[in-house]
C-alpha cells in the first residue's frame, strides 16, 4: 500500500490560445477573462491558483460550467500544460518533468476517473481494469489477479468478461473506479466522475468511495457541480469562478461564512441542519455543565432531535476528549439551521 | 483587331514544343540510367504477384469454394451469404472463366495487401499531424482523379508492360480510401478515451496499439472494403498493360465486338466484387459489435 502524499499547487496560471506567454503579465496585473478574450482572443483558464492538499484527504473542487474545474484537475497529471506556476507532488515539480519522468509519474503516482467513463469499448471489464497495470508492464496473470480483486471491491464480481457497452452507466463507472484503484496510486483524480449518474446510484457510488477511502487513505481531488455531494465527500472544498478560487475551506465554513454573494448563491439551498456542527454555533459555558450532552461534531439536526426527544431546551457540548466545552440552546440551533447566522 | 480577345494569349508554339521535348528527353535519360535499378527494387513485388497467381491457379477448385464459403460464414454467420458467395463463384467457373477469375483474385489480393501496408501507416502519420494531413490531401486528390493512362506512361517507360506496372496502376488508384479512412478513424477516437490512455501513462506506441488502432478499426475496415472495390474497378485498365485475368477478355471483346464475351466477363467482375464487398463488410460489422448498445 502506498503512503499518502500531498499536492501543492503554487501560482498556477493557464491561458489558452496561440501566444499565452505574452499575456501572463497582463493577467497577473488584473486583466479580466472577458477583456483577455475580447481584446486578445485568448481564454483565461486559471488565474493564480494556490491550493495545498493534505495527504490522505479529499479535496473537492466546485464551480459552474466553464469555471475551470477540468482545466485545474488536468494540470495535476499535466494532461494540460500550465502557462506559469508549479505543482509539487512528493517533492517533485510536475511541471518540470521530462516526458519519460511524466509517464512514470502518471503510471505510479496518479490515477484518473472520467465523467463519461472513458472505458475501452473493445476490451472486457477485466482488461479495462487491468489497463493501468498493463501499461506499467505487469505480467498478465498478475495484473488479472489484481484486477479481479478490485472488480470484487467495487461490486462487479461476475461481470469481468462483459464489455462496457453491456453495462449500465453506474456499472461502467464502477469499472472506471476499479481501473483507477488498480493502479495503486496515492493520488486519485475524479473529474465529475458521478455527474452522469442517477441520484440514487450516485449516492451508492459516494458510499463506495467513502468506504474505500477509510481503508486506503488516498489523496483525492473530486470535482462536482453538486454542493450536497461536495459536503458529503469533501474534507475541504474549493470554489472556482472564471478560473480563480473564490473561497477554500470546509463545507461548514462556506455555509456559515460565505466569502461573497457568488458563494452564498451556491450554498443557499444547502440543508444547514445537516452541515453545521454543534461546536461551531455553541455558546460559552455559563455555569456547571448539566443536562444531556452531545459531541461537538454532531450536526444541528441531531441536536434539535435530541432536545425534542429529551424535552430540554439546551444541550452541553463535549469535545473529542469528552470534556464539556460549551452549550447550545434550542433557539440558537433552530435559528442557524433555518438560515440565520 | 479583336483578334487578341478571341485567341487566348498562349505560350509561343516553339517554346512550348521545346519545353515538352526537354521534359521527355530528360525522363527518357532517367529511364535509361535508373530503369534497371527501379526494376530491381520492384522485383520482390513481381515475385509476390507470380507466387500469388500460382497459388490461386494451383489450388483445387473445391478448396477455393470451401475457403470462400468459410470466410463468408466466419464474417457473417449467415447461411444465405455463404451460399450466395459459393454459388456465384461456381457459376463463374461453370461459364468457363475460372482461371481468369483466379488470376484476377490473386492480383486483387496482392494489390490490396500492398495498399494496406502503405496506406495504414500513411493514414496514421496523417492523423498525427495537421501539417502532414494538409500536405497529403491534394496528393490523394490527384491520385484519385488523374486519369490512370497518364501516370501509366512513365510507369510503363520505367518498368515495361506487365504485372508490376499493372499493380502500380491499381495501387495508386486504390490507395486513397484506405489512407483517408485510417486518418479519419484515428482522428475520430473519443478524446476522453485518449485522455484516459495518457492519464495512465501510456507511451505513444501503447496508445496507438491499445487504443487508437483498435477503436479506428471499423473505419479502417471500411477503407479496406473501398480499396478492394476500387482495385477491381481497375481490372480492365490494368489488362491493357499486360495484366492477365478477367480484364483481357473484356478488352478483346471491345476490339472485336464480341458482345457475349464482354458481358460474361463483365458479370464475373461484378460477381467477385459483390462477394468481396459483402464478406469484407461482414467482417467490418463484427469489429463493431461491442460499440453498439446492449443487444450484442
Ligand atoms: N483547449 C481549450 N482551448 C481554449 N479554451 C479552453 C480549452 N479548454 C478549456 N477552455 C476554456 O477554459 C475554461 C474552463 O474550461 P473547463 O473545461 O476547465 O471548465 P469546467 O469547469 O470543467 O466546466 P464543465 O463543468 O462544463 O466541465 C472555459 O472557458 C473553456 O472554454
Ligand atoms: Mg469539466
Amino acid at each position: 500500500m502506498s503512503e499518502p502524499i500531498g499536492i501543492e499547487i503554487r501560482n498556477l496560471y493557464k491561458i489558452f490560445g496561440a501566444r499565452p506567454l505574452d499575456y501572463v503579465d497582463a493577467v497577473r496585473r488584473g486583466m479580466t477573462k472577458t477583456e483577455l478574450n475580447q481584446k486578445h482572443r485568448h481564454v483565461l483558464g486559471l488565474r493564480d491558483i494556490n491550493i495545498s492538499v493534505e495527504p490522505g484527504t479529499i479535496q473537492v473542487i466546485m464551480g459552474l460550467s466553464g469555471s475551470g474545474k477540468s482545466t485545474l484537475i488536468r494540470h495535476i497529471n499535466r494532461l494540460i500544460e500550465p502557462t506559469a506556476g508549479e505543482i509539487v507532488i512528493d517533492g517533485q515539480d510536475v511541471v518540470a518533468m521530462s516526458p519519460a519522468e511524466l509517464r512514470e509519474f502518471r503510471r505510479h503516482k496518479t490515477a484518473m476517473v472520467f465523467q463519461k467513463f472513458a472505458l475501452l469499448p473493445h476490451r472486457t471489464v477485466l482488461d479495462n481494469v487491468a489497463y493501468g497495470l498493463e501499461v506499467q508492464g505487469v505480467a498478465q496473470a498478475q495484473r488479472h489477479r489484481a484486477a479481479m480483486n478490485w472488480i470484487e471491491r467495487v461490486g462487479l464480481a461476475g461481470y469481468e468478461s462483459r464489455y462496457p457497452s453491456q453495462l449500465s452507466g453506474g456499472m461502467q463507472q464502477r469499472v472506471g473506479l476499479a481501473r483507477a484503484l488498480a493502479n495503486d496510486a496515492p493520488i486519485l483524480l475524479m473529474d465529475e466522475a458521478y455527474s452522469a449518474l442517477d441520484p440514487l446510484i450516485r449516492y451508492d457510488m459516494q458510499t463506495v468511495l467513502l468506504d474505500l477511502q477509510k481503508e486506503f487513505r488516498k489523496t483525492i481531488i473530486f470535482i462536482t457541480h453538486d454542493f450536497d455531494e461536495a459536503l458529503r465527500i469533501g474534507d475541504r472544498i474549493a470554489l472556482l469562478r472564471d478560473g480563480s478560487i473564490i473561497q477554500e475551506g470546509t463545507g461548514q465554513e462556506m455555509v456559515l461564512q460565505p466569502a461573497d454573494d457568488y458563494v452564498s448563491s451556491f450554498v443557499q439551498h444547502v440543508d444547514r441542519a445537516k452541515v453545521v456542527q454543534v461546536a461551531s454555533v455553541m455558546q460559552p459555558l455559563t455555569a456547571e455543565a448539566q443536562g444531556p450532552a452531545i459531541p461537538g461534531r454532531a450536526n444541528l439536526g441531531e441536536a434539535i432531535r435530541m432536545m425534542s426527544a429529551e424535552g430540554v431546551d439546551r444541550l452541553t457540548v463535549l469535545d473529542q476528549a469528552g470534556r464539556a466545552v460549551g452549550l447550545v440552546p434550542m433557539t440558537r440551533a433552530v435559528a442557524v439551521a433555518a438560515g440565520g447566522s | 483587331m479583336l483578334d487578341w480577345m478571341n485567341r487566348f494569349p498562349q505560350m509561343n508554339e516553339e517554346t512550348l514544343r521545346n519545353l515538352k521535348r526537354f521534359i521527355d528527353d530528360n525522363f527518357r535519360e532517367f529511364t535509361r540510367s535508373y530503369g534497371a535499378m527501379i526494376e530491381g527494387f520492384f522485383d520482390p513485388l513481381r515475385q509476390m504477384l507470380i507466387q500469388a497467381e500460382r497459388l490461386m491457379l494451383g489450388m483445387p477448385w473445391l478448396l477455393v469454394l470451401l475457403i470462400v464459403g468459410a470466410l463468408a460464414w466466419a464474417g457473417s454467420r449467415s447461411v444465405r451469404l455463404m451460399a450466395a458467395s459459393v454459388l456465384t463463384l461456381a457459376a463463374i467457373g461453370y461459364f468457363g472463366m475460372w482461371e481468369d477469375t483466379m488470376r484476377t483474385i490473386a492480383m486483387i489480393l496482392v494489390c490490396t495487401l500492398v495498399a494496406i501496408c502503405i496506406g495504414i501507416p500513411l493514414g496514421i502519420l496523417m492523423a498525427r499531424s495537421n501539417r502532414v494531413q494538409s500536405g497529403m490531401n491534394p496528393v490523394l486528390d490527384v491520385m484519385q482523379t488523374m486519369p490512370s493512362f497518364v501516370y501509366l506512361i512513365p510507369v510503363v517507360m520505367l518498368l515495361g508492360i506487365g504485372r508490376v506496372a499493372g499493380m502500380i496502376a491499381v495501387v495508386v488508384y486504390a490507395l486513397p480510401p484506405i489512407v483517408r479512412l485510417t486518418n479519419l478513424g484515428v482522428r475520430e477516437v473519443d478524446r476522453e478515451v485518449i485522455e484516459a490512455a495518457d492519464a495512465f501513462g501510456s507511451s505513444a506506441w501503447q496508445k496507438l496499439w491499445n487504443v487508437q488502432l483498435p477503436l479506428a478499426l471499423p473505419t479502417i475496415m471500411a477503407g479496406v472494403n473501398q480499396t478492394i472495390m476500387m482495385a477491381l474497378a481497375m481490372v480492365v485498365i490494368a489488362s491493357m498493360i499486360g495484366v492477365q485475368g478477367l480484364g483481357q477478355p473484356v478488352l478483346r471483346a471491345i476490339s472485336n465486338q464480341y458482345f457475349t464475351l464482354g458481358l460474361f466477363n463483365g458479370f464475373a467482375i461484378v460477381g467477385i466484387a459483390i462477394i468481396f464487398d459483402r464478406i469484407s463488410q461482414a467482417f467490418g460489422r463484427r469489429l463493431q459489435k461491442h460499440r453498439g448498445g446492449m443487444d450484442v
